[in-house]
């Protein structure tokens, strides 16, 4: 990889509207993929597009290495920036072929040095087969794959991509996602992937800029990010949960079950299809945990694991309360009732099973080797 | 007299298709501003480029003819610059008609870009495409509906202009005598015949473009928004 691949993105920005200021200051590194991760309207893509240039209201300084971007007295135009931007609505320029559209940023990229070629990028997106479809002959999903092909071709230092998923329903997500998982690899390029899914971030990215009404509440590695609690309130209660790590043990072909080593627990979940040995990441709701004194007998769910009250968070005015967990050195989170903490007569410290239905796990799991982490 | 003179007629598509193009020169910019700016000055120059629909040519007319004259600043100094006048010129004529002409150039392109819209802009922009490479690349294609739309709409009613040019131009044979002049004449004279041929001719031209233009843009493969 050449050195350029490992700039980082410095920035300290600011844009005010009538109702609404952006206000980041972030180092973004030079590799792997970062989230910019937050609820609707809460600046993400704004931030972005500040990053592009696209916002000409934005104060501050934006620096790639030593290239100032913008400062005081400082305006690159976009086009000069060398910055890949994948739009939620993939923007294919309708009146040429996806071909055309390829052509269009291939040829405008002529004299940069590159480290992929034209045939590269086709293959690994597969887009041979949509040469000659004119763009309204592509479906949603293969516009975007289009759209991201045409953004690599333009050889750029640094790609952003602004919820790319979000116009897709979940059969086509899960058709483009390993796309863009191999993205850093392939290509050497630093993505920064402004997402409101959780799903996406902990099976895409390597750590997480959560921000919340324009300003940043949280940033860090994905699962140490993801399991503090404060950040219910980004995720919302509804999808608030964890992400474990852990190893392919074996594949069960008959039941359709994958089990998982997390530390020295087994999970039994969907199948994953990946070999046995290959590293990948769950995410687990905290709703979906359930809290037991001692291992049950005759009950569905199949993932009891052995665990440890770390912390008991009573949520005021609601039913509920959050409980921190640790298992085998990974954090997990549990949200019960206060009555149930009660009743079981919950504290820190004490040992307990916690139950995962194996439905509860999401679909898509990618591998998670031979990456950059943070 | 059945057989009309035709250089009249031959002088109007010239003047026609001299003016459009200069209008695709003049209004493309003076449209992608208008569509794209966020300046206090758009109303004005909105109102300013419509003027020409509401103004009674003979008034339009009429300012031309004192602006353009050998006594004006203008004309004197394009008088000084080139030996001729402005007025009852066929140059007059061509400036008269570009004014006359011009929001049905800039209206129509002024739409189009606005349907156009940043969007495809900033496309180009994340793909190294510079303003002007985006122009050319990007937005002149997405909006060649309305570049089609304008260019006819201008040639047809450049070709039908009767009052502006009679003010400017004068009815001087072969310079500014143009096919409505000429068809006004020939009914001043009772010469029925010849106007007929002349109106028919301009009448079946006419239709047979604006039949050309809707049904190729019925097919055209670009849709824009």
């Amino acid at each position: 990889m050449s050195g350029e691949a490992m700039t980082d993105l410095s920035t300290d920005v600011r844009v005010r509207y009538p109702a609404f200021t952006l206000e980041v200051a972030h180092v973004f590194p030079g590799h792997g993929i970062t989230a910019l991760f937050g609820p609707s309207g809460c600046g993400k893509s704004t931030l972005l597009r500040v990053i592009a240039g696209f916002e000409r209201g934005a104060k501050g300084r934006i620096a790639y290495g030593d290239e100032v971007w913008l400062g005081e007295r400082a305006y690159l135009p976009p086009y000069r920036r060398g910055v890949g931007y994948v739009f939620q609505d993939a923007r294919l320029f309708p009146h040429l072929t996806a071909r055309g559209n390829l052509d269009y940023a291939h040829r405008r990229a002529a004299d940069v040095a590159a480290r992929y070629s034209f045939d590269d990028v086709v293959d690994v997106l597969d887009l041979a087969p949509l040469f000659e479809r004119r763009v309204n002959q592509l479906s949603g999903g293969e516009k975007q794959r289009v759209a991201i092909g045409r953004t690599l071709l333009a050889r750029p230092r640094l790609l952003l991509m602004d919820e790319p998923l979000a116009a897709l329903d979940t059969r086509r997500k899960g058709e483009i996602m390993p796309y863009i998982g191999r993205l850093p690899n392939a290509f050497g390029l630093p993505v920064i992937y402004v997402t409101h899914a959780l799903e996406e971030v902990t099976q895409l990215c390597d750590r997480i800029v959560a921000l919340a009404e324009g300003r940043i509440a949280a940033t860090g590695g994905v699962a140490e990010t993801l399991e503090r609690l404060d950040l219910s309130s980004v995720q919302g209660r509804f999808e608030a949960g964890v992400m474990l790590t852990g190893r392919i043990a074996a594949q069960d072909m008959a039941l359709h079950l994958s089990r998982v080593d997390i530390g020295s627990a087994r999970l039994e979940v969907p199948q994953i299809a990946l070999a046995p040995g290959q590293e990948v990441r769950l995410r687990v709701r905290a709703r979906d945990v359930s809290l037991a004194l001692t291992r049950p007998e005759g009950l569905s769910i199949r993932n009891a694991l052995d665990a440890r009250v770390l912390s008991i968070e009573p949520e005021a005015a609601t039913a509920f309360a959050e409980v921190l967990l640790d298992v085998g050195g990974q954090h997990l989170r549990a949200r019960v009732t206060r009555a149930a903490v009660a009743d079981l007569g919950l504290g820190e410290g004490q040992p307990v099973v916690a139950l995962i239905k194996a439905v509860s796990f999401d679909r898509q799991a990618l591998p998670r080797d031979n990456r950059a982490e943070a | 007299m059945d057989v009309p003179d035709l250089g009249p007629l031959w002088l109007t598509f010239r003047l026609a298709a001299i003016t459009t193009l200069l209008l695709l020169l003049v209004g493309t910019p003076v449209a992608w501003w208008l569509a794209h700016t966020r300046s206090r000055l758009k109303s004005v120059v909105e109102a300013v480029t419509a003027l020409p629909l509401v103004l009674p040519p003979t008034v339009l007319g009429f300012y031309l003819l004192v602006f353009l004259s050998p006594e004006s600043v203008l004309g004197g100094l394009w008088l000084s610059a080139t030996g001729s006048t402005l007025t009852f010129s066929f140059t007059g004529l061509i400036v008269a008609s570009a004014l006359y002409s011009l929001p049905f150039m800039v209206q129509p392109l002024q739409g189009a870009f606005e349907a156009v819209g940043h969007a495809p802009l900033e496309a180009a922009a994340s793909l190294r495409a510079s303003p002007r490479d985006a122009f050319f690349s990007v937005a002149a294609p997405m909006a060649v509906r309305g570049y089609l739309t304008a260019t006819v709409l201008t040639f047809a009613h450049t070709i039908g202009e009767f009052g502006v040019v009679l003010m400017v131009g004068g009815n001087i044979p072969g310079r500014t005598k143009v096919v409505s002049i000429q068809i006004y004449e020939e009914v001043e004279t009772i010469n029925y015949a010849a106007a007929h041929s002349l109106a028919a001719i301009l009448l079946v031209f006419s239709f047979s473009v604006l039949l050309a233009v809707y049904s190729l843009n019925r097919r055209f493969p670009v849709h824009v928004g």
